[in-house]
């Protein structure tokens, strides 16, 4: 992909592999001699986390399918079986649930890492459509994973986000048969579930290739949003940021294992417990957490079809943002005013999610309405923000802003003394 | 702190540690990963559960035999006639390629018990077939005798006993 790769060896072995197959030049050119701009935060592992957690996802859940059922008599008492008789399966099982909750988690950071920093601007814009395909795909892998377990959650969550598509006009109706397979989620809609559940995550995979091809093309923004202007910006990636990003994995296992040991069922549905009945709804039914902001905006509009079209718009709107955002300037940290929308932005998401697992009445209606007013809000004013904003002086290069140690990230002293303290911290 | 910068590069020991400490610790958590993910295709809990059966012989007539499942494979239960007994026992043990007496394997001379797998490569032999009127088993040509001993083809071994109890005279526990 990259032309002559810096690889040398004399390892006649290695040299023979390389000359017919150039592998070991293609990872060293990625994992290892990759210039990385020198001045990342740890909002930066999310990317290296959100990788991992699909493997880990993609692993328990082959060897969960090794013991799963899909079908509507079997599928609930399988799911059992795995926690009580298959050995380890409560861990595997906890694990697989949990992981989709911490990989949302870890892609949600990852998201508002972006927008923060503008990673989506020119000339990423692409890179930024891809992150958002595999978020949708993950979306679609999520929901379907949910639904096999076949608890009432599973059975009436399925119902209700299938018949977000008896909205469309006209044909609707066919269209929900056609993804039911039948009058009503039942056997065949479990098992075509079943099968894409499998599929999907192979789906985002690749995806995830081409999105890393197109971020080692223009390499990571970082958090002066800046371009590298040459080596003296850059920092090789092994060892630095395979080390980084070990320890923020490190981090992120012991919370995962404080979720997955302590609490495995705090961000699940009790009724879930319950083997679905087609004939009673559960009183009070609420999606997964990180489908609540979306659900509450769904549910705000007091119109089926505008409703589904509303939740529809809250994602793709996010596919328009490298074009409804005109500031060339990329790090909120020197955008003052999109820096405060960009806050306001994520509160009202938390809002958003909070009246997502609220029961549609009284105040929760009103605040929903709002809520889901100014969620489109910022993407309206966007565009406008950009022509009128005085953007604070961006530094000269990357090199020079880390080796001032300005005094945005709270660093103490003058310039020469903040930068021998640096150099005694690594002591 | 001061006259500690890199310092810790000139100290090979000490550098050399923490990398095997890093290596080891590592290791550590593959292995206590991994081990979940074999051990769950180990033979489950409630197939465990599953390990042994009884069985009434009252019904089975001498030359009779019938065929039950017990973890998922085949035991030939015989019970069997004074001529097979006869001859089961009347062999010399050189003739035998596994060695083993017939009172070892039938606690009840009438009662033959057998896990009916070809010790080849695990085909289910046909009974009262075969060069000896024993068991054959017709994917690769093993022939077994009225006590279920291997003495012509490729099979290594007899077909195995499995561990039974006499629950009382009519009813036995397999496994």
């Amino acid at each position: 992909m990259s032309g002559h790769s810096s690889f040398q060896t004399n390892n006649p072995v290695l040299k023979w592999i390389e000359y017919r197959l150039p592998i070991f030049g293609f990872i060293n050119d990625s994992l290892v001699v990759y210039p990385t701009p020198k001045n990342l935060n740890y909002w930066w592992n999310m990317g290296s986390l959100a990788g991992m957690m699909l493997v880990l996802q993609i692993i328990t859940g082959i060897v969960l399918a090794m013991h799963y059922t899909p079908h509507a008599d079997m599928a609930f008492a399988s799911t059992e079986h795995i926690m009580r008789d298959v050995n380890y399966g409560w861990l595997l099982r906890y694990m697989h649930a949990n992981g989709g909750s911490m990989f949302f988690i870890v892609v949600y950071i990852h998201i508002f890492r972006g927008m923060y920093y503008g990673s989506y601007k020119e000339p990423r814009e692409l890179l930024w459509w891809l992150g958002i395909i595999i978020f949708i795909l993950m979306m679609a892998t999520a929901f379907m994973g949910y639904v096999l377990p076949w608890g009432q959650m599973s059975f009436w969550g399925a119902t209700v986000i299938t018949n977000l598509f008896s909205a469309v006009p006209l044909v609707g109706e066919e269209i929900v048969a056609w993804l039911w397979g039948g009058f009503a989620v039942d056997q065949p809609t479990l098992n075509r579930f079943y099968s894409l559940h499998y599929l999907l995550p192979f789906v985002i995979f690749a995806v995830v290739f081409v999105h890393l091809w197109a971020l080692h093309v223009h390499k990571s923004n970082n958090p002066l949003g800046i371009d590298i202007k040459g080596p003296q910006d850059t920092i090789p990636f092994h060892p630095y940021y395979t080390v980084k990003d070990l320890y923020g994995m490190g981090i992120f296992g012991i919370i995962f294992a404080l979720l997955l040991f302590f609490a495995p069922n705090l961000l699940g549905e009790p009724d879930n417990y319950i083997p679905a009945n087609p004939l009673v709804t559960p009183t009070h039914i609420v999606p997964e957490w990180y489908f609540l902001p979306f659900y509450a905006i769904l549910r705000a509009i007091p119109d089926k079809l505008f409703g589904v079209i509303a939740m529809f718009a809250s994602i793709f709107i996010l596919f328009a943002l490298p074009w409804l955002d005109t500031s060339k300037v990329r790090s909120a940290r020197f955008r003052p005013v999109y820096k405060m929308l960009f806050w306001a932005f994520f509160l009202n998401c938390f809002v958003l999610g909070y009246l997502g697992a609220k029961p549609p009445e009284g105040i929760f209606i009103v605040i929903g309405r709002l809520s889901t007013a100014l969620y489109f809000l910022f993407f309206l004013v966007l565009p406008f923000i950009g022509w009128f904003e005085r953007p604070r002086k961006l530094p000269e290069s990357i090199a020079t802003a880390v080796l001032e140690s300005s005094g945005d990230d709270g660093g103490g002293g003058g310039a020469p003394d903040a930068a021998a303290a640096k150099a005694e911290d690594r002591g | 702190m001061a006259d500690s910068t890199g310092g810790d590069t000139h100290d090979p020991s000490r550098r050399d540690f923490l990398y095997v400490a890093a290596a080891g610790l590592g290791a550590v958590g593959t292995v206590g990963f991994v081990w979940p993910l074999v051990d769950q295709m180990n033979p489950s809990q409630d197939v465990l559960a599953l390990s042994s059966i009884e069985v009434d012989l009252s019904g089975i007539e001498v030359g009779q035999s019938i065929t039950v499942s017990w973890r998922g494979k085949p035991v030939f239960i015989r019970h069997r006639t004074e001529a097979e007994i006869a001859k089961a026992k009347d062999v010399a043990m050189a003739d035998l390629p596994d060695p083993e007496g017939d009172d070892v394997r039938a606690e009840k001379p009438q009662w033959l018990v057998l896990v009916g797998v070809c010790t080849h490569l695990g085909c289910v032999p046909l009974g009262q077939a075969g060069e000896y009127n024993g068991w054959f088993c017709p994917c690769h040509g093993s022939h077994y005798d009225t006590s279920g001993r291997i003495r012509k083809g490729p099979a290594p071994t007899n077909l195995p006993v499995p561990k039974y109890v006499f629950l009382d005279d009519n009813n036995i526990k397999i496994g």
